[in-house]
């Protein structure tokens, strides 16, 4: 064998070589590329969209073998095993058996959990039907996925659950129902969160007067501490004694929030809500960028799913904000309605909003406080909406 | 599926959705009342004591936990107590552990 065969045949086996002749992850390259732009420069939730990000950038780098999805269509069909996709795959295979078994969305709402104050809640335990409201984009985006575009129920289910606005429910739900969708649905779940503050103002300014945006709202009643650490244990029985499958995340949640209220645990929160919280964002992030391979994100359904992710997100906002309006007339004007459109999840940045809108019509108007009520009740909203949804369509 | 069907769905789920958080407020609700009612019976029982004159003291005794008595130099006990704190914090210690024996303004010439 001579030099320039050997030459030849490394160049053959070269990544760019293998490009030139795959556009189609040339372009894979080109959008990882844009959205690490978006995280690093952008800030768009650069926690998340980084690594998201990256898991792209590794997945679609030719020969780079670190993530294989016909090893995981062959596990789905029940043709491979787990131990098999450990010895047959790539690292990025072995990260997202987290993310296929449920794992780190669970993990990661125990850090969620960890740091969440649900104080605001427990003093006006109202805010939960706001919650409850804003969980209607889940549901008119499954509609619209399924009457309009043709989506198959699993598929329209997890699209759907974009409009819970909470990244490890989205994660979660479709790792089980789409796994193929995987990617698209988690991007567009992070990307619309972090533009919450430019989607939801034009919608909550458009569905209230000024009068109702101007309303203050009384001081909240101080919650004991007793009350704070039953409310998990309660929630737990409660909630998932209804809806058992959605036990892993609101179990997660609940737990990491009793080690927070406790006060004898602090060590068990601290790991929960960072180091803990840190490693699995890391893994997740990654291994879900990897399933965003250029043969199956490259298709026009993706755009269709990030054109229904901003309808969920819209949807959401309104939502909550109708019912806001009908507690401000229940209420004889007491309540206000901005306070509704926090309802869908993101936390904290949707109560941010309602603060900022609130504030905006009358700088002397306080709503953040108030609007954390319903924003953690989105939490546990979209999660019901979630087990709901993995009830009806996991088979 | 067809249109209808996915309409009864999505009507479906956002009934479990409002019938699971409405049973959380209601339990929310009963939580705060029995605890409210607690308190009130608890709040009697603690009143009593109070309400019996307390010994004058012979002395102006140290605050409970007190770890001694500060003198202050040029400063009003406001800001005193708010660089006590500001001390503790910082140390990340209690303030009953730490000791403080004067606070004097540094006053520039």
């Amino acid at each position: 064998m001579s030099i320039v065969d050997t030459l030849g045949r490394l160049a053959q086996t070269s990544g760019f070589y293998m490009l030139a002749f795959s556009w189609r992850q040339l372009v894979m390259i080109v959008i990882a590329c844009v959205l690490l732009y978006l995280g690093l420069v952008k800030k768009f939730e650069p926690l998340l969209l980084v690594g998201i990000a990256f898991g792209m950038l590794l997945t679609n780098l030719p020969g780079s073998n670190m993530y294989h999805p016909e090893l995981w269509d062959a596990y789905i069909a029940g043709q491979l095993r787990l131990t098999d996709i450990i010895h047959d795959g790539g690292l990025l295979d072995i990260l997202y058996i987290g993310v296929k078994s449920g794992l780190y969305p669970s993990l990661i709402f125990m850090g969620v959990g960890a740091m969440t104050d649900f104080g605001p809640l427990l003093a006006n335990p109202k805010s939960l039907l706001l919650g409850a409201a804003a969980q209607l984009g889940i549901f008119a985006a499954f509609l619209m996925a399924i009457g309009i575009f043709g989506f198959d129920p699993n598929v329209a289910a997890s699209i759907g659950i974009i409009g819970g606005a909470d990244g490890p429910t989205a994660i979660w739900l479709t790792s089980k129902l789409a796994p193929d969708y995987l990617a698209p649905i988690a991007i567009a779940a992070y990307s619309y969160m972090a533009l919450i503050p430019l989607i939801q103002p034009p919608v909550m300014r458009l569905l209230t007067t000024k009068e109702e945006r101007e309303t203050k709202m009384e001081q909240l009643r101080p919650v004991s501490k007793k009350q704070k650490i039953l409310f998990p244990i309660i929630v737990t029985i409660f909630v998932c004694l209804l809806l058992p499958s959605v036990a892993p995340l609101l179990g997660c949640l609940m737990l990491g929030n009793l080690f927070k209220e406790s006060g004898l645990t602090d060590r068990l929160s601290d790991t929960a809500q960072n180091a803990l919280m840190n490693i699995v964002t890391i893994f997740l992030s990654t291994s879900v960028g990897a399933t965003a391979v250029a043969d199956r994100f490259l298709n026009p359904r993706t755009l269709f799913i990030i054109l229904l992710g901003l309808i969920a997100f819209e949807f959401a906002t309104i939502g909550g904000l109708l019912l806001g309006k009908l507690m401000y007339k229940l209420s004889g004007g007491k309540i206000n309605p901005l306070i509704g459109s926090a309802g869908v999840s993101a936390v904290p940045m949707a109560a941010r909003v309602s603060q900022m809108e609130g504030a905006r019509a009358n700088p002397s108007n306080f709503l953040l406080m108030h609007a954390m009520g319903p924003n953690v009740a989105g939490v546990i909203g979209s999660a019901v909406a979630a087990g709901f949804l993995l009830a009806v369509f996991g088979g | 599926m067809s249109f209808l069907d996915a309409l009864l769905y999505s009507l479906a789920g956002m009934a479990v959705v409002f019938f699971a958080l409405v049973l959380l407020m209601c339990i929310i609700k009963i939580m705060t009342a029995v605890g409210d009612r607690a308190e009130r019976r608890a709040a009697p029982a603690a009143a009593a004591p109070a309400a019996a004159p307390a010994p004058a003291p012979a002395d102006r005794p140290l605050a409970p936990g007190t770890a001694g008595e500060v003198k202050l130099y040029d400063t009003d006990p406001r800001t005193a107590a708010m660089l006590m704190a500001i001390v503790a914090d910082e140390m990340q210690a209690p303030l009953n552990e730490l000791r403080f024996i004067s606070i004097r303004e540094v006053k520039e010439n």
